[in-house]
């Protein structure tokens, strides 16, 4: 156990008594702050810089040849802590061939952005890497029904990314080397 | 003075006190609204901020170059200020004592207004030589009108707090009242050496008058200087008097939400603030006349502008700069020190400042009695 | 299959510890019942043996025996010495024996079903988000059980066909299927339509109808079910929802009087799908395709959701004080529901009895498949009998009301459920007497009732159903009823209380059980509701042996009065 040692607190001096020279001090302090630059960030106009992984407005990104890559897991929906996600899933038609293979993909999707907490579980969660906290972070409007986020505004929050694996593509490539049955 | 006095009738006398009231009413309250800015931005500004530099006039803002530098610097924030408290609701809490409710900011406004007839701010040079001191009212017991009259102020925090008929307003109101009585005397006996100096033998003047307080100053030592203790007392207790901090006891956020004006909305808190405001600007003034000499220049120096309308300006302007000084002063200290807790403002005021103020002014009777019987 | 042969036990050695096991099972079972899980997928209990997912290895040894003497060969330590049969077996189509020694953790069977995961996953595509099976795949479990963490593939997967139509209901994903032909046997063995098959070899093997045919037979999805993987999807709930939103609910199927157990999952006030559950006396695992439909009536358009008087809409509240006023001291006629739970029978009967009122019930009747559909439509039939509420068998009309109405015997009606303009009830005799509706769907006599009562459906009130064969089995509130719906218990006892000067009656479900129970005579007797909650309870039904129920031979059912539990 650690040993408690008592100090001695020393008397104080006449000068320290009136307390004079401290005040001194503290106006020396506070007058040498006003020549110091300044932190305020004058927001409309100046914008913070985003660091690289912040975590705004969860939206759904499209890869890069132009499709959605959710294909609607209902896993962020599951994770989200708020339950500010719900997804109705549907099914991608056969005749789809822009979507080979990809079989489902959500007929809505929505984000309520009164209950998201940012979290980002649910791009943490996202096997097929569609659901982004981008560095969009200011969200209003005049009603409830405006801040729910549906899949089209989503879409056009989250854009493009460069897709690292091309799930989709190499799936078509092994189907057309050969490996089709 | 006496004979151009004696050339005007009765009307035109007071037509020309009149206008004199309405200026310095509006030099004051023009002051009192531009500290609160000065607060804001100086708070800022110590503060790594920048302080307020949004409003702006629609006109004078969109001249290049000026307009955003004047909107930079808040210029026009008072404006905005001001409109808001007129323009908010009136709100009046069903549980309080409506005539002393109403009568309550008023009170606080009148004394620290009345303050400034007996103010000297400059003097003005005929052309017979003769000057003229620029002020409302040269009474020959100035400092103890003031004292008297400004005392008045806590009035209307007491009335404040009691009429609020609610717990926090109260106990606001009854710190006030205890912290004036305490500094009060602190404050009226530090003044009391400044006589015996300013008066000692061989002068021949009324040392009661403001005006003989600031022309004894006069190509002579600063009574700062020769005084400080008396000065260190007076300026503690005027921030006592003035409710600044490290003294803010009936408002203390911290501890009372608001103080004495917690139940104070609209325009009636409007009045108490350019009150408190008021108050440091005429207490800055008072510190000016009494401990810095006033409009005149520098210690033992001779003012160094003419005897005409050059200088009356330069002069009043001079003591307009001292009286800005300090004002900055009271928001400096403000932003620096924390607030005292009640007792200690208690203990500070009667067991370290009143005694202090007794031994300064023995000290004061025997050097002056002895340099009295020297001189003789 | 477990088939313990008259309660004989034998003594094994599972992982090193003896254990008893009934004889005859195999190992899988008998590791089950010691709390061992050994993994498997073709092995399916109620199905035959196939062994071709070799998932289910395990290490298998007898004590050795000197082949001149008989002796048993020791160790050096004294213990007995196992012949260990030099490669893993597996364990579905290895029955117990006396003594047998089992490892079923030893390293090498560890390493088998590493390696039968990675054999496995070679050429399983990476479909878990879209994957139905997600969340219920034995695949998924096993992988994250035995499975090595890692794939060393680096080759291409197969693409095979995703979307093939099997049937009417069922989907074919042949990229997920894994060859384990627990469908094929269940289509040859349960509803004898054998329709599935593999064809081609390797990697190139696809299971496919026979040509020509399709799987549309009525227990179709009881092959999604069975499927240990996603490959057979039900096309109904196909991407409807994943499955660990579901919340599941016990239920008995209201289809027949088969009374199948059944699970039934929903998700916020929504059903999604009913799957069947195990219960060996009565379904085994299956149900028919028709009975998992019946929840899209709770949705239905013709569902009436508000009360009415006169066809004006009113609250229940109103409509049942208005009911009470129009039968009150009437000549009523109570015409009850074979679809009606066994309590709400009971306080039909009670309110019949006490009012000296006449009842009248008809039955539903459809074709018999012999299997787990049985000829008699509703769900408690004998629950009628049970509580009284007929003494005769049922007919599939109700000419005995229409008689009593032209006696004038009848001058007013409380109808459960029934439409009676389809029962050879003519309506001109029912436009001069009052009739009350309770029930949950439209129909022409609830149409021209006087008062409508809504009430709520089997997915959203408890109560009890006895089956063809006496079982008393309960079923819970899946979700709630719409709002302002009072549960058909409710109803009739504040119509009892309205009608009958007696002791208050309670709604509550526990209650009504201890009044059916105190019946002098009961087949109830000593039964709780507790207690049919917790498992179905088989009744004796002995007294009824001589009416002339429809239902054939079937599953765990023989018919001719008699009841048998099948072994």
């Amino acid at each position: 156990m650690a040993k408690t040692v008592v100090l001695e607190r020393k008397p104080l001096s006449l000068s320290e008594r009136t307390y004079l020279p401290q005040i001194a001090t503290g106006l020396k302090t506070t007058f040498s702050n006003m020549f110091k630059p300044k932190v305020t960030l004058q927001y409309p106009e100046e914008k913070p810089v985003i660091p690289q992984n912040y975590r705004g407005i969860p939206t759904l990104v499209k890869d890069p040849n132009g499709r959605e890559k959710c294909v609607s897991c209902q896993l962020c929906e599951f994770v989200c802590p708020p339950k500010a996600i719900r997804i109705t899933p549907g099914e991608v038609p056969e005749e789809d061939l822009d979507r080979e293979h990809v079989e489902k993909a959500p007929q809505e999707f929505e984000i309520n952005m009164l209950r998201c907490i940012y979290c980002g579980y649910c791009q943490e969660v996202c096997p097929e890497e569609a659901i982004f906290l981008q560095q969009e972070y200011s969200s209003s409007g005049y009603s409830r029904e405006e801040l729910i986020n549906k899949k089209d505004k989503l879409y056009e929050l989250g854009g493009v990314l460069p897709d690292k694996h091309y799930k989709w593509d190499k799936k078509k490539k092994a189907e057309l080397e050969g490996n089709s049955h | 003075m006496i004979e151009f006095m004696q050339s005007l009738e009765i009307w035109q006398i007071l037509a020309i006190k009149i206008v004199f009231a309405l200026m310095m009413i509006g030099a004051v309250m023009t002051m009192a609204g531009y500290s609160v800015l000065a607060e804001r931005k100086v708070s800022a500004l110590m503060q790594g901020r920048l302080g307020p530099n949004r409003t702006v006039l629609p006109i004078i803002g969109s001249v290049p170059i000026i307009g955003p530098f004047l909107q930079g610097l808040g210029i026009f924030q008072p404006l905005a200020d001001g409109l808001k408290f007129l323009f908010k609701e009136e709100i009046v809490p069903g549980h309080v004592n409506k005539i002393y409710y109403y009568l309550a900011p008023i009170i606080a406004l009148v004394p620290a207004l009345t303050t400034m007839t007996v103010l000297p701010f400059g003097e003005f040079f005929t052309g017979a030589g003769e000057t003229i001191p620029l002020m409302l009212a040269d009474l020959d017991v100035g400092i103890l009108f003031i004292l008297a009259v400004s005392s008045l102020g806590v009035y209307g925090i007491v009335l404040a707090g009691w009429s609020s008929n609610s717990k926090y307003p109260f106990l606001g109101g009854i710190r006030s009242s205890a912290q004036m009585i305490s500094y009060e005397l602190a404050m009226g006996l530090s003044l009391l050496p400044i006589f015996l100096w300013v008066s000692k033998p061989g002068v021949e003047v009324s040392a009661l008058s403001l005006v003989e307080i600031v022309n004894s100053q006069h190509q002579a030592n600063w009574l700062l200087l020769v005084q400080p203790v008396s000065a260190l007392i007076f300026l503690i207790a005027l921030f006592a008097e003035t409710n600044r901090l490290p003294f803010d006891m009936p408002e203390s956020e911290t501890d009372l939400v608001g103080g004495f004006h917690t139940e104070y909305g609209s325009f009636k808190f409007g009045i108490f603030f350019v009150a408190e405001y008021a108050h440091i600007v005429i207490g800055s003034a008072i510190f000016t006349i009494i401990f810095l000499g006033g409009w005149h220049f520098l210690p033992w120096m001779s003012d160094p502008w003419p005897a005409n309308w050059v200088g009356t300006i330069l002069g009043v302007g001079w003591f307009l700069t001292k009286t800005v000084g300090l004002i900055f002063f009271f928001i400096w200290i403000r932003w620096t020190l924390p607030r005292f807790r009640y007792d200690q403002v208690m203990d500070l005021g009667w067991t370290k400042l009143l005694p202090l103020a007794l031994a300064n002014l023995l000290f004061y009777i025997v050097l002056v009695t002895w340099l009295d019987q020297s001189a003789l | 299959m477990i088939s313990p042969k008259n309660g004989k036990v034998v003594p094994i050695v599972l992982d090193g510890k003896d254990v008893e096991v009934p004889e005859g099972i195999n190992l899988v079972e008998a590791a089950a019942l010691h709390g061992k899980e050994i993994p498997h997928y073709c092995y399916h209990p109620q199905l035959s043996v196939a062994g071709n997912c070799r998932m289910c290895l395990i290490e298998m040894g007898t004590p050795m025996r000197d082949r001149a003497t008989g002796n048993s060969i020791l160790e050096d330590d004294g213990s007995p010495k196992i012949g260990w049969v030099p490669k893993p077996v597996i364990g579905c189509a290895t029955n117990v024996s006396p003594g047998m020694h089992v490892k079923t953790e030893s390293k090498n069977v560890l390493d088998c079903r590493e390696g039968i995961m990675e054999f496995l996953l070679v050429n399983h595509p990476l479909d878990c988000p879209i994957c139905d099976q997600a969340g219920e795949c034995r695949l998924q479990e096993f992988a994250t059980d035995y499975g090595r963490g890692y794939s060393r593939y680096v080759e291409r997967k197969n693409v095979k066909p995703k979307r093939t139509r099997l049937g009417p209901r069922v989907t074919l994903d042949d990229e997920r299927c894994i060859l384990c032909s627990r469908c094929i046997r269940f289509c040859q063995e349960v509803p004898k339509d054998d329709v599935l098959g593999f064809v081609d070899r390797g990697s190139f093997s696809t299971l496919t109808c026979f040509p020509g045919r399709e799987l549309d037979n009525n227990y179709s999805l009881n092959t999604v079910d069975i499927c240990p993987v996603g490959a057979l999807t039900s096309s109904d709930f196909r991407f409807k929802m994943r499955v660990w939103f579901l919340k599941e609910s016990t239920s008995i199927c209201q289809e027949s009087s088969a009374g199948c157990n059944t699970t039934v999952s929903s998700r916020e006030g929504e059903i999604f799908r009913i799957t069947p559950r195990r219960n060996d006396h009565v379904n085994d695992s299956w149900m028919t395709d028709s009975g998992r439909e019946l929840y899209k009536s709770v949705k239905s358009s013709e569902r009436i959701y508000s009360a009415r008087i006169k066809n004006d809409s009113t609250t229940s509240d109103a409509a049942l004080l208005e009911a009470i006023q129009i039968l009150k001291g009437k000549s009523l006629g109570v015409v009850g529901s074979c679809k009606s739970s066994l309590e709400e029978q009971h306080l039909l009967a009670q309110i019949a009895k006490k009012t000296k009122a006449k009842q009248f019930l008809r039955g539903h009747f459809g074709e018999d498949d012999g299997i787990l559909l049985s000829a008699d439509r509703t769900p408690n039939l004998r629950g009628a009998l049970i509580t009284g509420l007929t003494k005769t068998y049922p007919e599939d009309h109700l000419s005995a009301l229409s008689l009593a109405i032209q006696k004038k015997k009848v001058n007013a009606i409380i109808v459960v459920g029934e439409d009676l303009l389809d029962s050879k009830v003519d309506q001109a005799l029912l436009s001069n007497i009052p009739v009350v509706f309770i029930g949950t769907h439209e129909n022409k006599t609830s149409r021209i009732a006087k008062v409508v009562i809504p009430s709520l459906t089997v997915f959203e009130k408890s109560g009890t159903f006895v089956n063809r064969g006496f079982f008393a089995q309960a079923f819970n509130q899946v979700v709630p009823g719409p709002a302002g719906v009072l549960p058909d218990l409710n109803i009739l006892a504040r119509i009892k209380n309205g009608l009958v000067e007696d002791l208050e009656q309670s709604a509550d479900i526990n209650l009504i059980w201890d009044e059916m129970s105190s019946v002098r005579n009961s087949v109830l007797k000593e039964v709780s509701f507790t207690q049919v909650k917790k498992a179905p309870v088989l009744l004796n039904g002995s007294k009824w042996s001589d009416l002339p129920f429809v239902e054939k031979d079937a599953l765990h059912y023989q018919s001719s009065g008699k009841i048998r539990v099948k072994g």
